[in-house]
């Protein structure tokens, strides 16, 4: 092994300056990870300390018993983390069908509608009805409340994610390979399938991601439309514990039937754990994923 | 006759098009052009119907603009607006700065691993839900648990009850807000410093431009088309909040309305718990339409100055 000789040239920064750059940039780097952190360390630590000393960085007694109790009484979560899985799945799968082949579509020079269906999504990014109306229609028209639909339909399409898959086609996709395929003779879909597709696998990985996470991290369609405990997905299932907790606390002064609801409520350690377990995954995976994200950011910025 | 007839014509030439475009037509319909249409409910006192979503709609009652004019007779249009309006500026303006600042830190390190290192730690909040955001910063608020309680008390001060003490929050959300979103957008921009083309800069240096010129007189100038595309975005979205923001943050805390209601939760807070739909319905359509004023005018004004740099 030879050790490279490193020579500082004009391209570098001043010593100085470097270590200034790297604290502040580590510094704020460590800020964004440290709830975290201290999340995970607050989950491991021993009730009754907590209940002395408060959230703290370096606790006196270690405990798993938060982990215990969340896999104890684990349907809640397990069922939520089910619903999870499912719309995240089922979700993105809808989208990237919905998107690609919208996006493809209005990518073609050859489509005599390209502009129309263009502006047609285009115009849903500068205007829209509103949470009311879009609730009526999903409610009343569409018959969503209490549906597992309700997690999946709003969030299928973007108009956003079609501009980015748009603009991906026309620069990546050759129309010279449409054409060969056309001389060939294959049909449209066998065209998209067979020979778009592969080229564009890039940009709908990028799709899914982006659709991953907004169905992973969704709450609000949950909020709006889920009354039935067996739907809810794991987000706001965290989001409900919390409500029901704060209600209980408030009520607590003068009812002696609230002592024995906040015993069977998770305790701190309990929902700090579940706070582990809902975020574990995506922290876990994403430092593999950010790249795509990245590629699809700077496609996204590139207009047509 | 004719013009149906090529019409028709170009319907089936088209029709493999056509279809791939179908599925999410129909959904453009469904969950953007018919609540659109569903916005005259703001000119209506909303009545419930059994019969479904056209009878309720038709039997309501036309009350013209008297939605609006009790949405704006009471105080809290002036809030919302307000709010909604001050939070997204501050949020603007001081987010281009930092995150433009970041990337270029970022792309000056020397050591380009850790560079990478602090990327994907800068990077992590974007990605968990504003519900987990609203745990982690409950660990530094609770009253009697809380980190910033301790450290208070450590230092011999009184505990503050942050959850019910409104002067703090407007400083609290904009820097949870940053904490979230400043990974995100200075990795978009230290992607666009990547593409810079390098010979621009090794120009620059055999003309004996130091490190902060080329800065100035390179990476800035260059950044400007996305900055100013992303800040138009941000200005055409000045009248939406950010809902997880001013919902899960202060824990829906009511003492803290005043300084931590906007336009998006005030609308939610209509439909879902004061079920006062005209009034909400006109709020969101105030809200709609001003943004789209908005967008419109400064991307006309940017149009003007650059072509390049407008969005449409």
């Amino acid at each position: 092994m030879f050790k490279r000789k490193k020579s500082r040239d004009f391209h570098e920064l001043t010593p100085a300056w470097n270590l200034i750059f790297n604290l502040t940039a580590g510094i704020f780097a460590f800020i964004c990870v440290f709830p975290f952190l201290f999340v995970t360390i607050i989950s491991f630590t021993d009730e009754k300390t907590l209940a002395r000393n408060g959230y703290d960085l370096f606790p006196e007694k270690w405990s798993i018993e938060g982990y215990r109790y969340v896999f104890q009484t684990g349907d809640t979560l397990l069922r939520a983390y089910g619903v999870t899985v499912f719309i995240t799945v089922v979700g993105t799968l809808i989208s990237l069908i919905f998107i690609s082949l919208f996006a493809y579509a209005i990518s073609r020079k050859s489509f005599k509608f390209r502009n129309f269906f263009s502006f047609f999504a285009f115009f849903t990014m500068l205007f829209n009805g509103g949470l009311v109306p879009t609730y009526i229609v999903s409610t009343q028209l569409l018959g969503l409340k209490d549906s597992i639909w309700a997690l999946i339909l709003p969030m299928a399409v973007n108009a956003f994610y079609i501009m980015i898959m748009r603009t991906f086609y026309s620069t990546m996709v050759p129309d010279a390979i449409i054409e060969s395929g056309k001389m060939d003779g294959a049909g449209e879909l066998r065209i998209f399938t067979k020979l778009v597709l592969p080229l564009s696998l890039p940009g709908l990985a990028t799709i899914a991601l982006f659709s991953t996470l907004g169905y992973w991290n969704d709450w609000f369609n949950a909020l709006l439309y889920i009354d039935d405990p067996n739907l809810v997905p794991l987000q706001s299932m965290l989001m409900r514990i919390e409500t029901s907790m704060q209600f209980i606390m408030q009520n607590s002064q003068n009812s002696s039937l609230s002592t024995g609801l906040l015993q069977n409520m998770p305790q701190d350690t309990a929902r700090m754990a579940m706070v582990v377990l809902a975020t574990g995954p995506i922290i876990l995976a994403y430092p593999f994923f950010q790249r795509y994200f990245v590629q699809g950011l700077t496609i996204g910025a590139v207009k047509e | 006759m004719n013009a149906i007839g090529r019409f028709l014509k170009d319907v089936f030439k088209n029709r493999a098009m056509l279809l791939f475009v179908l599925p999410a037509t129909v959904w453009f319909l469904f969950f953007s052009y018919l609540p659109m249409l569903g916005t005259i409910v703001a000119f209506k006192q909303y009545r419930f119907s059994k019969d479904g979503f056209l009878a309720s709609i038709i039997n309501s009652e036309w009350v013209g603009f008297d939605n609006f004019k009790f949405l704006f007779a009471t105080k809290d249009a002036y809030i919302i607006t307000r709010n909604t309006l001050l939070y997204n500026m501050v949020f603007i303006v001081f987010g281009l700065i930092i995150a433009v600042g970041f990337a270029i830190i970022l792309s000056q390190i020397v050591n380009k691993r850790l560079a990478k290192l602090y990327q994907t730690g800068m990077f992590m909040p974007y990605f968990l839900s504003w519900v987990i955001v609203g745990y982690f910063t409950f660990t530094f608020l609770s009253m009697d648990r809380g980190m910033l309680n301790q450290i208070l008390n450590f230092f011999g001060l009184e505990s503050i009850q942050w959850y019910s003490e409104a002067k703090y929050w407007p400083l609290i959300l904009v820097l949870v807000n940053f904490w979230k979103i400043i990974g995100y957008n200075s990795v978009v921009y230290l992607a666009a410093i990547m593409g810079i083309d390098k010979s621009l800069y090794e120009a620059a240096m055999i003309d004996g431009a130091n490190k902060w010129q080329q800065i100035r007189r390179i990476t800035i100038p260059m950044l400007m088309p996305l900055m100013t595309i992303l800040t138009l975005l941000a200005i055409g979205r000045i009248f939406y909040a950010d809902f997880g923001l001013f919902y899960q943050v202060p824990r829906d805390s009511g003492t803290l309305y005043s300084v931590t209601n906007v336009i998006d939760t005030y609308v939610y807070r209509g439909l879902k718990v004061t079920g006062e739909i005209g009034m909400t319905t006109a709020a969101g359509l105030y809200q709609s339409l001003v943004g789209f004023i908005l967008v419109i005018t400064s991307n006309y004004i940017v149009r003007r100055f650059n072509k390049d740099n407008a969005l449409f």
